[in-house]
């Protein structure tokens, strides 16, 4: 009886995580009878009476509300559908791309062509995954240059760090402005090699996204890769 | 007379030597291999994605979609031709039922999960080696799942129940053989994959089937580990 | 915004390469036990599969003193999200017949010793490469890896004409030469070898040279819907002469390939 496992213990699905009715199922588990079990491969994490699985790997499903990086990749008679890095793609309407007024048969390639990578917000999901975009915010805009780079979904909130700490220390060692993405597209602008070294850095955190002293480390490999210039 | 004696000296109930790896393609969303033997199937995981065409999609669910291949190279003996085979293709429709028990696409309307088996090597039970893979695929693509599923073939060699047949006792000649593939839920019990070639008296078929339970729980736990040493980095 | 295309331009790859270096390669010959000969080879997240398998044949009319070799090869829907399976595409076909006219063109097997029976019985040796990881250059990496698939292949036991698979003698193919293909990229007028997936997307045209020990051309191939200047030409030669060099010395120098 009471609880199997412990914080930060990797499970998978079907492990139980905990018997008895002492204990509370979170996100990331089911309870069957007196069990409670995961339904992911993730780390345990115990707030009080709730156990909870953070997941290590899957893909971006869109909430509204999220701050997203995405792909044109076609253009309609009323607006773009646009990659957002999920199994869905978006959608965003010419009015939400401009404050202007566009111009009923205007060439909206003019605004935003195939391939080109915008800021946006989820506007709103329907039940059947829908997706609507809308660029009508002031930080919201089109990324002309830069380097995008792909990262896992559930590693986000790791690469941004506790309140930014991570994203702030990787833009302040290699001058280059970040930006993350909910849905795990990342754009990074600066200097070639400070790009690159960025990207680098990013990876890194994806990879060893929940070992001890972590931000530590990458200030440290960021240092040392500056110092061999 | 009888079965005396395994052509290897295994112990009847005892399986080939297993191999299990996660996270073996690149740039797949989940994949792993899992070697028994000879016996060597990777799986790779491709989804939740956009399923084309739209007339195939599902407004209320993912769909999930097997596809078993063999390697020209796989089996001794002459080259397999590459493309499906009335085999490969049964053998990919049971697979996808093996699994989808322990999955729930109910949040992903519209899409499909596409797992795709591959042998390079075969030597027998490379349907449960597929399927075993295949699991541990899913779960790396971080798909939620009730449980895992874990698979192997048993049977009747002779006189004897036998755990894991191998190429040749399939062949055997000196008397009858059945070949049980088997996949099953292991904290259910619940069985999602059932063949049988060759003739078994009842209770011994239900003696098989017991004898199986037992190793696919020894096996789900090698591919708990398969999967673990893959996240291992990620926390130390 | 094509990002790699960029890099590519002021001489630096997103991997940290040079634009004329190969990745780091490993293989491994005699990996597949079903196989008559086998190999692997993994360039960085590229990860190929070679296997021969041996059947009997009879000779095509026009060549009855000569065994047959055949390469194949197949893009997995497992091994990149691009692929979608079904029936080879014409690149993969261009793919498998690149490999195959450098290894018929530069004589890595002497297939006038493939003849069991002159006019009745040669030997076919069927060669398979297929990626396992895909992540570029399928060409050079899947030509090495048959290469050292063939070099690893003993040929079956004969019992009254027929095949005995289950029982390899010790008797090699007869190899005879060594043809390594350099498949040499451009894109905004550089030039550069062992694409990555995405490298390999936005290049805009390719030449694949095969080269021999004695740093003789054998086969050549141009691909891609760009053009090629007589310079490009004169450049690529060079450079695949000078990398082949360098691959040969790494891979096959010590398996007593020459």
């Amino acid at each position: 009886m009471g609880i199997l496992v412990k914080e930060r213990d990797i499970v998978t699905p079907g492990e139980t995580l905990a018997e008895g009715l002492d204990y509370l199922p979170g996100q990331g588990t089911y309870r069957k009878e007196e069990r409670i079990i995961s339904k992911l491969v993730g780390i345990v994490n115990i707030d009080k009476k709730i156990i909870k699985v953070t997941p290590l790997s899957g893909k971006y499903l869109p909430k509204k509300g999220d701050l997203v990086i995405a792909k044109v990749i076609d253009i309609t008679l009323n607006g773009w559908r646009l990659d957002i890095n999920s199994p869905y793609s978006a959608m965003m309407l010419a009015k939400e791309a401009t404050t202007r007024l566009v111009r009923k048969g205007e060439d909206l390639s003019r605004i935003l062509d195939i391939g080109n990578y915008v800021l946006a917000k989820v506007k709103n999901v329907t039940s059947q995954n829908l997706v609507d975009l809308t660029m009508n915010e002031p930080e919201l805009k089109k990324l002309s240059e830069g380097l995008i780079i792909r990262i896992s979904p559930v590693k986000v909130p790791r690469v941004i760090g506790t309140r930014g700490s991570m994203v702030s220390m990787i833009k302040k060692e290699t001058g280059c402005k970040i930006i993350v993405g909910q849905n795990g597209m990342v754009w990074i602008h600066g200097d070639e090699k400070g790009e690159v070294l960025a990207a680098n850095a990013i990876r890194r955190i994806e990879k060893e996204a929940h070992i001890n002293g972590l931000t530590e480390k990458i200030k440290e490999m960021l240092e040392k890769a500056k110092s061999k210039e | 007379m009888g079965y005396e004696k395994r052509i290897d000296g295994r112990g009847f109930k005892e399986t080939r030597p297993i191999e299990a790896k996660v996270g073996v393609i690149e740039k797949a969303d989940g994949s792993a291999y899992f070697k028994i033997g000879k016996t060597w199937a990777y799986a790779a995981v491709y989804g939740p994605r956009e399923l084309l065409p739209k007339s195939m999609q599902n407004p209320k669910t993912g769909i999930l979609r097997v596809n078993y291949n063999m390697l020209p190279f796989s089996g001794v003996g002459e080259r397999v031709r590459p493309g499906p085979s009335r085999r490969s293709r049964e053998i990919s429709m049971v697979s996808e039922a093996a699994l989808l028990p322990v999955l729930d696409l109910e949040a992903y309307p519209n899409t499909v999960v596409d797992v795709f088996i591959e042998l390079p090597q075969t030597d027998a039970g490379s349907r449960a080696a597929g399927i075993c893979a295949a699991s541990m695929a899913l779960a790396d693509a971080g798909l939620e799942m009730k449980d895992l599923v874990g698979a192997i073939a048993v049977g009747k060699v002779d006189d004897k129940i036998v755990v894991d047949l191998q190429y040749e006792e399939e062949a055997y000649k000196e008397g009858e053989v059945a070949d049980i593939p088997i996949a099953m839920i292991p904290s259910t019990g619940e069985i999602t994959l059932l063949q049988m070639d060759g003739p078994i008296k009842r209770e011994e078929l239900i003696e098989a089937i017991k004898i199986a339970k037992d190793v696919i729980k020894d096996i789900v736990e090698i591919q708990r580990k398969a999967i673990k040493d893959k996240y291992k980095g990620m926390i130390q | 915004m094509r990002e790699i295309a960029k890099i590519i331009k002021n001489n630096l790859r997103i991997d940290g390469r040079k634009l004329l270096e190969y990745r780091n390669i490993e293989y491994k010959q005699g990996v597949i036990e079903t196989a008559e000969g086998s190999a692997w080879v993994r360039a960085g997240n590229m990860e190929v599969l070679a296997g021969v398998k041996i059947s009997i044949m009879e000779p095509y009319p026009d060549t009855p003193d000569e065994g047959a070799l055949m390469v194949d090869t197949q893009l997995l829907p497992l091994s990149n999200p691009h692929f979608t399976g079904g029936p080879p595409d014409n690149a993969t076909i261009e793919v498998a017949r690149v490999i195959d006219r450098g290894l018929r063109e530069g004589e890595a097997v002497d297939r006038k010793k493939l003849v069991i029976k002159e006019g009745e019985k040669v030997w076919a040796v069927s060669i398979d490469v297929i990626p396992l990881n895909y992540d570029g250059n399928l060409i050079d990496i899947g030509g090495i890896a048959a290469m050292l698939a063939l070099m690893n292949t003993r040929l079956p036991e004969l019992i009254d004409g027929k095949i005995n698979y289950k029982k390899l003698t010790d008797k090699r193919l007869p190899i005879k030469h060594i043809p390594i293909p350099i498949t040499v990229y451009k894109i905004n007028g550089n030039y550069f070898v062992d694409p990555t997936d995405e490298e390999e997307r936005v290049a805009e045209v390719r030449l694949t040279v095969t080269v021999l020990e004695n740093g003789k051309i054998c086969a050549l191939q141009k691909g891609g819907y760009g053009t090629l200047t007589m310079k490009d030409i004169e450049e690529i030669t060079a450079i695949a002469i000078e990398k082949s060099k360098e691959l040969r010395e790494k891979i096959f120098k010590s398996i007593g390939g020459e």
